[in-house]
């Protein structure tokens, strides 16, 4: 489904990613561990199309297309995702209101009609339970005076919602109580499909006994360094980062 | 957003920009008493208006324009503007719309204004004006039922000269102000409207002003009068062709608010602004007042100002009866080479006075904006209160934001609160949004809209609607 080839990428001069690359097939969920800095964050932003950064060489093919070659919102229409590490605050706009321009949104670009407010109602509904929200949570404007733990949950309920293909989720357990971490982590479980990727970007462990990886990768300094099923990230949880870092 | 992508964002042609071919009355350019006269008697008016309207002449001819706004803009040549415009009729003026010019319907069937749906559509009078002269009134049954006085103020003069004579000029005197003054000289026509002890008006009433004739100034005259107990909400909407020369616009509103009476004035409107030099578009120097004469008398302003290439307009009030209350509520965007300078102002006079300020500015491209606020609290206004909020939002980087709020509290006992914030319309913001699937155009009037989200809920529902489209028309074009 994706396929990142010798990706570089800098930010004002400053090389970040320096070679990546990475497969990631149909259904696959993936983790990619590793200390501050060494390019988590970059990774995931230039896949969503952030343009901060500037990608220097390699390619990125998703299903078929240069990824690169697409603005953000198109990457969003072809199925992509990207769960904030810290989500954006809109101030004045009803959480509602945004859910229901994006779910229509997309929407729109496959061809499916738009919902109607009733129909979205229903949906929303079936998806804030899941995620455990209160309603009251809906008209609330986006991010605004969230804690940590609420901007997650709605970055996962978005996810349930808009139902990509690829999800990008950039430290979505950062920040989490472990109530939290479950719901969230049961969020993301339930998103499971043979028909969907999901690329967990993670400092610890935790999320991932939730959420098993198929694989898990680790990157430092700009490159991936180690590869490995679920395991990896127990040794690492007990090791550290410092010997692969040294490698 | 690169200064390329904005550039071309706010790159937009002006929508409403087309002229409607119907002969027109005008008087050559020029202004002095002859002109004066001449307005007067093609209006048929009697000797005490004409009178009144000269004695506002010799006054304005004594007063300078004022130079005190932020605004840069070549001088004006009075003397070059044609003050009187009428659209030619047979008899004595339509009975229906059916006697009304078809071009005329036209223009409004694509300014999105259909007159005959609107008779239908439930709750809204039209007295719609083009250029100088009102040519349609609707509605006028079912308020007449209810003792409502809607009609043009040049037929105001005829049908209830008491009334008019008693208020006119009662809120904003002949030499209030230089623009004031001219408007008193030689204003065209615009709306009367005079509500009755205890009444509800039963529907909101709405006029959509046009600007049509080439190098014709508008000078509308509104009055707005609310006896004891009575509530009017009135809506007022503006669009005008695609003009090359700059078109002067000097209007005066005045409202007078009775005891316990209401009176919610909303505004949206959008005059052509000019290409991005800002040539050809309108300048716009408005006097609106209103005045809360009687105790818990309360008036309230919102308006949309996303036209015109000089805007200078402070929506006031005036709160003389005790426990009154004046509202302000505005968004104003300025783009292209647009310039803004506009606020309000709120006099308290009587004790426990209140008063509210919600300003919201948005700059784009190299629009400069302004709030220019005044908050005056004299002896006597025990325990007055104030709260003033004025943000700004700044798209691209060579559009400008100012905040010039004055105070000036002689009551010891009155609270005064002043907010002020300046943002900028965030990259992260506008990823955001475009990673869950919104074109970075539909991102940025999210952002906006939400910005602006205080103020819009001031607005009728069908006219806060109006307003978003409105705002998404004004910024189209401003990413790429």
């Amino acid at each position: 489904m994706l396929s990142i080839r010798n990706l570089h990428a800098r930010v004002s001069d400053k090389p970040i990613l320096k070679g990546i690359n990475l497969e990631i097939g149909t259904g696959e969920i993936h983790a990619i561990m590793g200390p501050n800095g060494s390019g988590k964050s970059t990774l995931s932003s230039v896949l969503a199309g952030r343009d901060d950064y500037e990608v220097t060489d390699g390619e990125v093919i998703y299903m078929g297309q240069n990824l690169l070659d697409l603005e953000p919102e198109e990457r969003a229409w072809a199925g992509v995702f990207l769960s904030f590490q810290y989500p954006v605050e809109i101030p004045g706009v009803k959480n509602i209101y945004l859910l229901k321009a994006a779910v229509n949104a997309i929407r729109e670009h496959s061809g499916l009609p738009e919902l109607r407010a009733g129909e979205f109602l229903k949906l929303v509904r079936e998806k804030l339970k899941v995620m455990q929200i209160d309603e009251s949570f809906l008209h609330r404007n986006v991010n605004e005076g969230f804690s940590g733990g609420e901007k997650k949950r709605n970055e996962i309920l978005q996810m349930q919602l808009l139902e990509p293909t690829l999800a990008l989720l950039d430290e979505t357990d950062s920040g989490l109580d472990v109530d939290a971490l479950r719901v969230v982590g049961e969020g993301i479980n339930q998103m499971r499909s043979p028909e969907r990727s999901v690329l967990l970007i993670t400092h610890y462990q935790r999320l991932l006994d939730i959420v098993k990886p198929d694989f898990v990768h680790v990157l430092a300094h700009g490159e991936i360094k180690l590869s490995g099923d679920h395991t990896l990230a127990e040794k690492l949880e007990r090791e550290g980062y410092e010997g692969i870092e040294a490698a | 957003m690169s200064q390329q992508e904005i550039d071309q964002l706010v790159d937009q042609d002006y929508k409403y920009g087309f002229v409607t071919d119907i002969e027109s009355d005008t008087l050559p350019p020029g202004l002095n008493e002859d002109v004066i006269r001449e307005i007067s008697t093609r209006k048929g008016e009697p000797e005490w208006l004409l009178e009144w309207r000269l004695e506002a002449y010799t006054k304005w001819l004594e007063m300078t324009p004022p130079e005190w706004a932020h605004l840069d803009y070549p001088p004006i040549d009075f003397q070059a503007i044609s003050y009187f415009s009428a659209p030619k009729q047979q008899g004595d003026g339509p009975k229906s719309l059916d006697e009304v010019d078809p071009a005329l319907i036209e223009t409004y069937n694509k300014l999105g204004i259909p007159l005959e749906e609107q008779k239908m559509l439930a709750g809204v009078a039209v007295d719609a004006v083009f250029d100088s002269v009102s040519v349609v009134t609707t509605f006028k049954e079912k308020l007449h039922e209810a003792g409502v006085v809607f009609c043009p103020l040049s037929e105001a003069v005829h049908s209830h000269p008491e009334l008019v004579k008693k208020f006119l000029g009662s809120v904003v005197p002949q030499n209030d102000n230089y623009y004031g003054a001219l408007n008193s000289a030689v204003f065209s026509d615009g709306s009367f409207v005079y509500i009755p002890k205890g009444v509800r008006c039963p529907m909101e009433l709405s006029t959509y002003f046009r600007i049509n004739q080439q190098n014709t100034g508008q000078f509308e005259r509104t009055l707005i009068v609310a006896e004891e107990g009575s509530y009017v909400s009135y809506l007022e909407g503006c669009t005008a062709p695609q003009r090359d020369e700059n078109q002067l616009h000097a209007a005066v509103v005045e409202l007078v608010a009775e005891t316990d009476a209401e009176i919610k004035y909303s505004t949206v409107q959008n005059w052509f602004a000019g290409d991005d030099e800002g040539k050809g578009g309108i300048y716009n120097f408005v006097t609106k007042r209103g005045e809360c004469r009687g105790d818990r008398a309360k008036i309230s302003w919102t308006q949309l100002e996303t036209g015109s290439a000089i805007t200078w307009k402070y929506p006031s009030c005036v709160l003389k009866g005790a426990d009154s209350v004046g509202e302000f509520y505005s968004v104003a965007v300025a783009g292209k080479k647009q310039q803004a300078d506009t606020g309000t102002k709120m006099v308290h006079i009587g004790p426990r006075t209140r008063s509210t300020i919600i300003s919201k500015g948005i700059s784009t491209a190299r629009g400069q904006n302004a709030y220019r606020g005044l908050v005056k609290v004299l002896p006597g206004a025990v325990d007055a209160r104030n709260f003033t909020q004025c943000d700004s939002l700044l798209i691209g980087d060579q559009c400008g934001a100012h905040t010039f709020p004055y105070v000036e509290a002689q009551e010891p006992s009155a609270q005064l609160e002043h907010e002020a914030t300046t943002s900028k319309v965030s990259d992260d913001q506008l990823f955001y949004l475009r990673t869950r699937g919104m074109s970075e155009e539909d991102a940025l009037n999210m952002v906006v809209n939400g910005f602006c989200k205080e103020v819009f809920q001031k607005l009728p529902m069908e006219f806060a609607v109006e307003a978003e489209a409105l705002l998404g028309i004004t910024l189209e074009g401003a990413v790429g």
